[in-house]
């Protein structure tokens, strides 16, 4: 078998979803990309004054970036942007979700596996927090094809215990079933959180359409915070633990 | 691989110790080591002793948090500077910076970082709170916020403009645009689009 030889550089779409400081100058940077999943990287240079690459590969950026190939880490060496998401990054609100956005997608993802949806996913919630609708509901849209991507789905068509067709009545979220509880399968788990029939509807309607479809439905706070209750118990669940960003999110609610 | 090379144990502690300085790499601590060697012991004992006070005599400044040796800083002691301002910044090398362009002439309060998300920094890890008693203590006719700006001291100016905006007081932050000796068709659009926004009479 002949084997090709990786050229030396190479240059691919990316958004920069984490930063972590390298040395006194430096940074490693984690790019989620189409076609080659998640990937660290050198920044060189970038903490200096006059660095001209630091303002292209900043957090949340969607960018163009070249790369050179190294024997750990392969090193940034250009950078151009393709949409620098200012007016996300100028509303305090818009900038934390768009941080747990990245924080989840960087928690679900390990390095090196291309998915391509869920790289779209990723660029499309982006664009539609910038558009001014209801951005719980993006953020809803987002958690629930993440997880669906990285192998998580929620079950929402059955009660996950007895398999029988849900009743429109008040069901129960498992995350250790990874779904919905009829009444009578309840207490097969001990944590559960509930779902009103509006809320079933609606996780329903999230998960099977596009986001431009999905984000015509108009819900009322309480639902709004039923269904974060669920999917962020949900996520607590899988990561076991808080995503840091989390907290800010709460934070600036009050 | 270089033990047998380095004369002492002492010696090589020394380089490991210095090594750990930002910026001191294996050559350079080896280099300052030697040089310390040949160093007279009355010098040598001046740095130890610069060392050791370093740690025991600075604090941080009861009121703007910027280093200092007594309760309150220089700064905030002084009757030259003007009361009726505050220009927040990230981190005590940051008033250096301004202090050195001889520009400003109010105060300071120094948050000692910003607010990041993502590694869990948030409101009551920096120097909020203190800012806010500060505000309600004392009139302040405007608040410069001078964080970096980056995406942490975007959102840290962004919350604090937030909250200190009710209070009825003026917030101000520093303009944002082209460094000076920059050429145009390197800078990102960020720096560009607020450099257009941010444009002035010449």
């Amino acid at each position: 078998m002949v084997e090709m030889s990786r050229p030396r550089t190479y240059q691919t779409e990316a958004i920069i979803i984490r930063k972590t400081k390298l040395g006194e100058a430096d940074r490693i940077l984690t790019l989620y990309t189409p076609h080659l999943g998640k990937l660290q990287a050198v920044a060189k240079g970038v903490r200096r004054p006059r660095s001209k690459l630091a303002g292209h590969l900043e957090l949340l950026t969607h960018s163009l970036v070249s790369l050179a190939r190294g024997r750990n880490l392969d090193t940034i060496t250009g950078s151009q942007t393709i949409n620098s998401f200012l007016s996300l990054k100028s509303d305090l609100e818009l900038t934390s979700f768009g941080l747990y956005a990245t924080e989840l997608l960087d928690q679900f993802t390990a390095d090196g596996i291309e998915n391509y949806s869920l790289f779209q996913l990723l660029l499309q919630t982006m664009h539609n927090l910038c558009q001014g609708g209801d951005n719980e509901l993006a953020l809803r849209y987002f958690e629930l094809h993440l997880l669906g991507s990285v192998g998580y789905r929620p079950q929402l068509q059955r009660c996950v215990a007895c398999q029988s067709a849900l009743e429109p009545v008040t069901s129960w979220f498992s995350p250790a079933a990874g779904g919905i509880l009829c009444p009578n399968c309840r207490h097969s788990q001990p944590l559960t959180y509930p779902v009103s029939v509006s809320g079933l509807k609606v996780l329903r309607f999230l998960q099977s359409n596009d986001y431009r479809t999905a984000s015509r439905l108009k819900i009322t706070p309480e639902l709004s915070r039923e269904l974060e209750d669920i999917t962020r118990n949900y996520i607590r669940y899988l990561l076991e633990r808080e995503p840091k960003s989390a907290a800010w999110l709460d934070t600036l609610r009050k | 691989m270089n033990q047998g090379l380095i004369p002492t144990e002492a010696v090589s502690k020394l380089i490991q110790e210095l090594n750990k300085l930002p910026g001191i790499g294996p050559k350079s601590a080896q280099r300052l080591a030697y040089h310390l060697l040949r160093t007279p012991e009355e010098q040598t004992g001046l740095l130890v002793e610069a060392l050791l006070s370093v740690k025991q005599k600075t604090r941080l400044c009861s009121t703007c948090f910027n280093i200092t040796d007594s309760e309150s800083c220089s700064i905030c002691r002084s009757d030259q500077r003007d009361r009726s301002k505050i220009c927040v910044v990230e981190q005590p090398q940051d008033i250096l910076a301004l202090e050195h362009t001889g520009s400003y002439r109010g105060l300071y309060h120094v948050l000692h970082g910003a607010i990041s998300p993502t590694e869990g920094i948030g409101v009551d890890d920096l120097r909020i709170r203190e800012l806010l008693e500060r505000l309600q203590e004392v009139s302040t006719d405007e608040v410069i916020l001078a964080t970096n700006t980056n995406l942490e001291g975007e959102q840290t100016a962004m919350y604090l403009n937030k909250v200190i905006s009710p209070l009825g007081i003026r917030v101000t932050r520093l303009a944002r645009g082209l460094p000076f000796g920059t050429e145009l068709e390197y800078a990102d659009d960020v720096t560009l689009t607020r450099a257009i926004e941010g444009r002035q009479e010449f």
